[in-house]
């Protein structure tokens, strides 16, 4: 059972929260971006075993999207906040 | 087969009180170079390995396993074996697998225990009921056995239902697939060692696979790095479920996988109650009874990439409320074991089972829910992948490209959400 930091509501219960995926940096320019590296966007993704940038989505309380940094194998999660703050990719 | 199991050999070994039996495979060193290698001992590995002797003549061959074999997802689902699909490319695939499964005990001289008891999926909205249907009238159109089942049906198959209209979910009618069932799950993983080791497969566990080499002229694998050491091959096999992503990425490809959490649980052992394998998607989850009489329950995803193998309490108790709404005798029920298993789950929620874009590497994986049931058609169709170096026609849909193509196989229509399908 996690407790998720929301950053507008402090500690909160998983079961308010819902998953969304893994946080991925936007293209800048999707014009310019070939068959290639929109599929690499929209389909492929590093999974990793260990830390994890991913967003959620606080359901039952405020109703914000935010950045979680956790790890896939201990669910410890080491920061969370608001979407366009510095993030790792 | 060195040594074949028959009520003769049960009688024979009774005289000497069970204490002759051999070794059901062997546990060999590694040798320094294979024909193929195969990553990982679960059922769809040790069955490409088995499928690869037995119908491919490749008979120096190992599969590398880091645990023990049936230790990952194969030992810890709820074991529903079915076929019922509405694609073209997975109708096809789940339904060779199915027939493999109806003569396995046979073919392996091992008894899998498998068990034709039919898997029932209720249906509870009349959306529901219409989309369900659908399916299950294609199945027919395919020669798939499929029927529809009222809930008068329902009341005389499984009479611990609770058919009331008064609940959160009340049940419309329902559909099954009468030769679906369930199996014994360490079985398959033993079967197959088994039937592997006596054609000269080496079954090498302990054996963690740390890194794929690779001809830094052509690319192509030469072989794997080991806790054991190198060993060379120049065919290598990838089935290693939820950790697919880490064992492709040692040869620097990305997939479109996420890893995510499914847990499963049982209760303490009762008399038989329930006929066949319930299922229900309102409702997330699936019941069945063990041959040894423990209640089987298994729900949804808990939501979130994870590599722990470690449920959380949420997902149980979401899937025994709405477990003990539709059977209200499993109530007074104590829960023995809990446990959850790393999912590979695939962007369209269809497996990947052929070739990867580096020669001699082949993968199978993105089995999402649905492994279990595929596992003889999975290691048929990698064998025949990595003998021949070109899928068979069962699997020829089943490529990575379909994900640059956009040729999805998305039997839900949930769009790229790995957790959602
Ligand atoms: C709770 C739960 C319920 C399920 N219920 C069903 C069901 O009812 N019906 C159904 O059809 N499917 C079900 N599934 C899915 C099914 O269990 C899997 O898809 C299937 O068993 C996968 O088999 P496998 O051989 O690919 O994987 P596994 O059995 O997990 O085998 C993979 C093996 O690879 C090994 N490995 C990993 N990395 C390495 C490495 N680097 N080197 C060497 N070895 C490595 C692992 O140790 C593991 O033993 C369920 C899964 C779970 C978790
Ligand atoms: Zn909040």
């Amino acid at each position: 059972m996690m407790l998720i930091p929301c950053p507008w509501c402090g500690p909160r219960d998983e079961t308010e929260f819902v998953y969304g995926e893994a946080a991925l940096e936007r293209p800048a320019d999707p014009h310019a971006l070939s068959d290639q590296e929109w599929t690499d966007y929209l389909y492929f993704r590093d999974n990793p075993k260990g830390e994890h940038t991913e967003r959620w989505f606080h359901r039952a309380g405020c109703h914000h999207w935010f950045t979680v940094e956790r790890n896939t194998v201990t669910h410890v999660i080491s920061a969370a906040y608001p979407p366009g703050k510095a993030e790792k990719s | 087969m060195s040594q074949r199991y028959s009520i003769w050999a049960l009688a024979r070994n009774a005289l000497t009180h069970h204490e002759s039996w051999q070794k059901a495979w062997r546990s060999p060193e590694p040798k320094p170079a294979y024909d193929a290698l195969i990553i990982g001992g679960g059922g769809h590995g040790l069955a490409t390995a088995y499928y690869l002797a037995k119908l491919h003549g490749m008979r120096n061959i190992a599969v590398l396993e880091r645990g023990w074999i049936g230790g990952g997802n194969t030992g810890r689902n709820t074991t529903i074996v079915r076929s019922n699909y509405l694609l073209d490319e997975n109708a096809h695939f789940y339904e060779h697998s199915l027939k493999l499964w109806e003569g396995l005990s046979e073919d392996l001289n091992y008894n899998v225990m498998f068990s034709q008891r039919k898997v029932i999926n209720t249906c509870h909205t009349l959306g529901e009921r219409e989309a369900t249907v659908r399916r299950y009238n294609s199945m027919r159109l395919r020669g798939i056995d499929a029927e529809f089942l009222t809930r008068e049906d329902l009341a005389r198959l499984e009479p611990a239902m609770n058919l009331s209209m008064d609940v959160r979910y009340p049940i419309v009618c329902a559909v099954s697939q009468p030769r679906g069932g369930s199996a014994r799950h360490d079985a398959v993983a033993w079967g197959y060692a088994r039937g592997a080791d006596s054609l000269g497969v080496d079954i090498i566990q302990n054996c963690e696979v740390t890194g794929i080499d690779r001809d830094p002229v052509s690319g192509a694998v030469t072989g794997v790095q080991t806790s054991r050491g190198a060993i060379k091959s120049d065919k290598v096999g990838i089935a290693v479920a939820g950790h697919s992503s880490q064992v492709a990425a040692m040869a620097d490809i990305r997939l479109p996988i996420e890893t995510h959490l499914l847990q499963a649980f049982v209760s303490e052992p009762v008399k038989p109650f329930l006929n066949t394998v319930v299922s229900t998607g309102a409702a997330h989850f699936y019941i069945s009874q063990t041959d040894k009489g423990e209640v089987l329950l298994g729900g949804e995803l808990d939501g979130y990439n994870s590599y722990s193998q470690r449920g959380t309490l949420p997902s149980v108790e979401h899937v025994i409320a709405n477990a003990t709404e539709m059977f209200p005798n499993i109530g007074r029920l104590r829960f023995m074991r809990q446990w959850a298993g790393v999912m590979d789950m695939s962007m369209d929620g269809s497996p990947i089972i052929g070739k990867l874009p580096v020669d001699g590497l082949y993968m199978s994986g993105g089995w999402c829910y649905g492994g279990f049931k595929a596992t003889p058609g999975s290691g048929w169709c990698l064998a025949w992948t990595m003998a021949k170096d070109e899928p068979h026609a069962l699997n020829a849909g089943h490529t990575l490209e379909r994900f640059r193509t956009s040729y999805m196989i998305d039997e839900k229509g949930a769009g790229p959400y790995p957790k959602a399908h």
